[in-house]
């Protein structure tokens, strides 16, 4: 199986900065083992912009604590290799594991007034890492807090600094956050759905300033996020999954304007056309399956239009559709000569 | 009114109401001169008593110089103390002032307590956070165990048994009395395992909440070592309820450490008020309940003000906080 995966094929650049290699998930539930992520391989190369897209419960946020090395186990189970500078974060000692978080891999989420601490100041999260690795002192830290407060553009850093997450507004918090991200200038920043809980204006600020920040730093990004217009606009390059598989990736260009895999297709239909705010992906008639009962043959099958008799018993694997640009449909090659 | 200034008024209502009850009690299970005296005294040497002590007034003038009394800090003069044994004597001798007695017995009471208090909130701060940091493991459970145990073991009879094992059979420890560390290893044992019980689950759900909210992974994910994820992100946020039941706790260390100082015959409070109940000393049992009461409210209010240093978002007047 694994050795059908072309997972070289999706690099872009030869000297990949994280290397995804078979990934998988799975949780022991009370219900029995269910599979959350079911293998899937990408990479990114430095300064890269990578869209992750899919419905909820595709296991986006999953492949990328795994990635992180926050899968909990027991109950979670992670396989495969993700290689960093070609070291393999899922076998390295936890210790190196957390030297590689913050330093050279950081995260935000979705919810960031409920992802910082609410009993410390911000300036302490800010600079907690940061005062922990440079073994600095408190009035340093502090210091480093203000400039990464400065940077954020929140105002009036100074004042703040001592402020608690409760008297911040919502794109205040994220801020935040992305502050605490940047505090040991990693090399790549994985952004959960950062917009998600914002309104619209603060949504574009937010990503001004990410798109801003990766310009000065060159940092790498991971975006994941509902929004199909936010990902036509910032990235290089995107994913797309299905229920814990990647269904198709590509060229961000090429994916709008040839989508290959029936579902990639139902959900760039399913747009809203003239600057509507976010790309709704309910419009694609059915739900995604429950993690825990995968259907056989292609997942996609009981939604969609195109299915033959083929996609019932045997699962697609990905496969090159056009010059960067890989799709898992049995209908993938047809596609392309069309 | 601010959160706390209504607190303390209601603590001093409440200690007010309690030393009306003790007054009501101690005329009611009894007339005083007869419980001094005995049934062997004469009617003259009873009358003489009566006047003496006030009895022979009204009961609500009796009880009026009694608060005015107290107010001045005056609970009486003991009736067993400074007292020959003969009751004509006692007609004449000027009984010794039981308020400093009660008062000289706290720091027994406070050693025990706070000692006992210290061993079961470090321990249990220790075994919750374990506990909760592997669910469902052998720790886990193993900690399941001892605080199920501390909390249901009957203290009486657990003080017996520490007793039996450590000073009778191997002969480590001395079965009671007071004056060196060595003696106040089992009571304080004995005394901290209820607290122990109690404030480790407190400790291991309260983490387990706290342990599974966003922030928590986000501290992870941004490089945060465990340890302080556990007992600096995590503990900070779980403090307000481990507070709480050690607030509880404390006015329940306070009341167990009485019983716990009769079985090891320890010179504290508790064991004053049981010999004075015993020798039917009513002015000294009077103080003694009125101190205790007082220290438990005391603690109370220090609970409740840690509670408001704790938490920067509780906003006192609108919070429908402890009873
Ligand atoms: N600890 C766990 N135990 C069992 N199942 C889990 C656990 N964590 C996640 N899952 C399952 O894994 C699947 C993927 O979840 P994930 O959070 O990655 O989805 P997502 O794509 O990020 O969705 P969303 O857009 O809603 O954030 C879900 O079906 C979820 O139920
Ligand atoms: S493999 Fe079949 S069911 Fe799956 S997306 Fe392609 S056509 Fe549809
Ligand atoms: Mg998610």
């Amino acid at each position: 199986m694994r050795a059908m995966q072309p997972y070289e094929t999706l690099d872009a650049v030869p000297a990949p900065l994280l290397d995804i290699r078979d990934l998988r998930v799975s949780f022991d539930t009370p219900h029995g083992l269910v599979k959350a992520v079911g293998g899937v391989s990408w990479s990114l190369s430095p300064g890269e912009t990578l869209g992750i897209i899919g419905e909820s419960g595709s296991g986006k946020s999953v492949g990328l604590e795994a990635i992180m090395g926050l899968i909990k186990s027991p109950p979670g189970h992670v396989s495969g290799q993700v290689l960093f500078d070609g070291r393999d974060v899922l076998t390295m000692a936890e210790r190196d594991r957390r030297q590689l978080r913050g330093e050279k891999i950081a995260m935000i989420f979705q919810d960031a007034m409920s992802a910082l601490n609410p009993s410390l100041t911000v300036g302490t999260q800010i600079a907690e890492v940061y005062r922990l690795r440079r073994k600095c002192s408190q009035a340093e830290a502090e210091r480093k807090a203000i400039e990464l407060m400065d940077r954020v553009k929140i105002p009036s850093a100074k004042t703040r600094v001592g402020c608690y997450p409760h008297e911040f507004s919502g794109g205040m918090c994220q801020r935040v956050m992305i502050a605490t991200a940047l505090a040991l200038n990693p090399q790549i920043l994985i952004a959960d759905e950062p917009t998600t809980a914002l309104d619209v204006t603060v949504q574009r600020q937010i990503m001004t300033l990410l798109a801003e920040l990766q310009r000065e730093d060159g940092m790498a990004l991971v975006l994941i996020t509902h929004d199909l217009g936010l990902v036509a606009e910032t990235v290089d390059r995107a994913m797309v999954m299905y229920a814990g598989r990647i269904v198709e990736s590509g060229p961000v260009d090429a994916l709008f304007e040839t989508p290959t895999h029936p579902y990639t297709r139902g959900l760039i239909r399913s747009m809203p056309r003239l600057d509507g705010a976010s790309g709704a992906l309910h419009a694609i008639g059915g739900t995604p399956p429950a993690a825990g009962r995968m259907p056989r043959g292609c997942a996609f099958h009981p939604r969609c239009e195109q299915r033959v008799d083929r996609c019932l018993t045997e699962r697609p694997n990905l496969r090159m559709v056009a010059k960067g640009q890989a799709a898992a449909c049995h209908l993938a090659e047809e596609t392309r000569h069309d | 009114m601010p959160y706390l200034l209504r607190r303390f008024m209601q603590s001093l209502l409440l200690l007010f109401v309690l030393i009306s009850f003790v007054f009501v009690v101690g005329r009611i299970i009894g007339d005083p001169a007869l419980i001094m005296l005995g049934t062997s005294a004469s009617e003259t040497a009873l009358d003489q008593l009566r006047e003496n002590l006030g009895l022979n007034q009204p009961i609500w003038q009796q009880y009026l110089v009694f608060l005015g009394d107290l107010v001045q800090g005056d609970f009486g003069v003991s009736f067993r103390y400074g007292f020959s044994m003969m009751p004509s004597d006692a007609l004449r001798a000027e009984g010794t002032p039981v308020l400093p007695i009660v008062l000289s017995r706290l720091p027994a009471t406070f050693l025990l307590a706070g000692t006992a208090l210290v061993l079961a909130f470090s321990l249990a701060v220790v075994l919750g956070c374990l506990a909760a940091m592997y669910p469902r493991s052998w720790i886990d459970n193993l900690v399941n165990v001892i605080s199920l145990a501390s909390v249901s073991v009957v203290q009486f009879w657990l003080g017996l048994i520490l007793i039996i094992v450590f000073s009778v059979q191997l002969g480590l420890l001395p079965t009671g009395g007071y004056g060196s560390w060595q003696h106040l290893i089992l009571p304080a044992l004995t005394l901290a395992a209820r607290p122990l019980g109690r404030i480790s689950q407190v400790v291991r759900s309260a983490m387990l909440d706290e342990l599974s909210k966003p922030y928590i992974a986000a501290a992870r994910a941004k490089g945060v070592p465990e340890w302080r994820v556990v007992f600096v992100h995590a503990l900070k946020n779980a403090s307000i309820p481990i507070v709480t039941i050690t607030g509880d706790e404390l006015s329940q260390l306070l009341t167990g450490a009485m019983l716990v100082e009769t079985v090891f015959a320890w010179p504290g409070i508790g064991l004053l008020l049981i010999d004075s109940l015993g020798r039917r000393d009513l002015p000294m049992v009077q103080a003694g309940i009125c101190v205790v009461a007082a220290l438990v409210i005391l603690v109370n209010l220090a609970v409740d003000f840690a509670y408001t240093v704790l938490n920067p978002r509780i906003e006192m007047d609108n919070r429908g906080g402890r009873a």
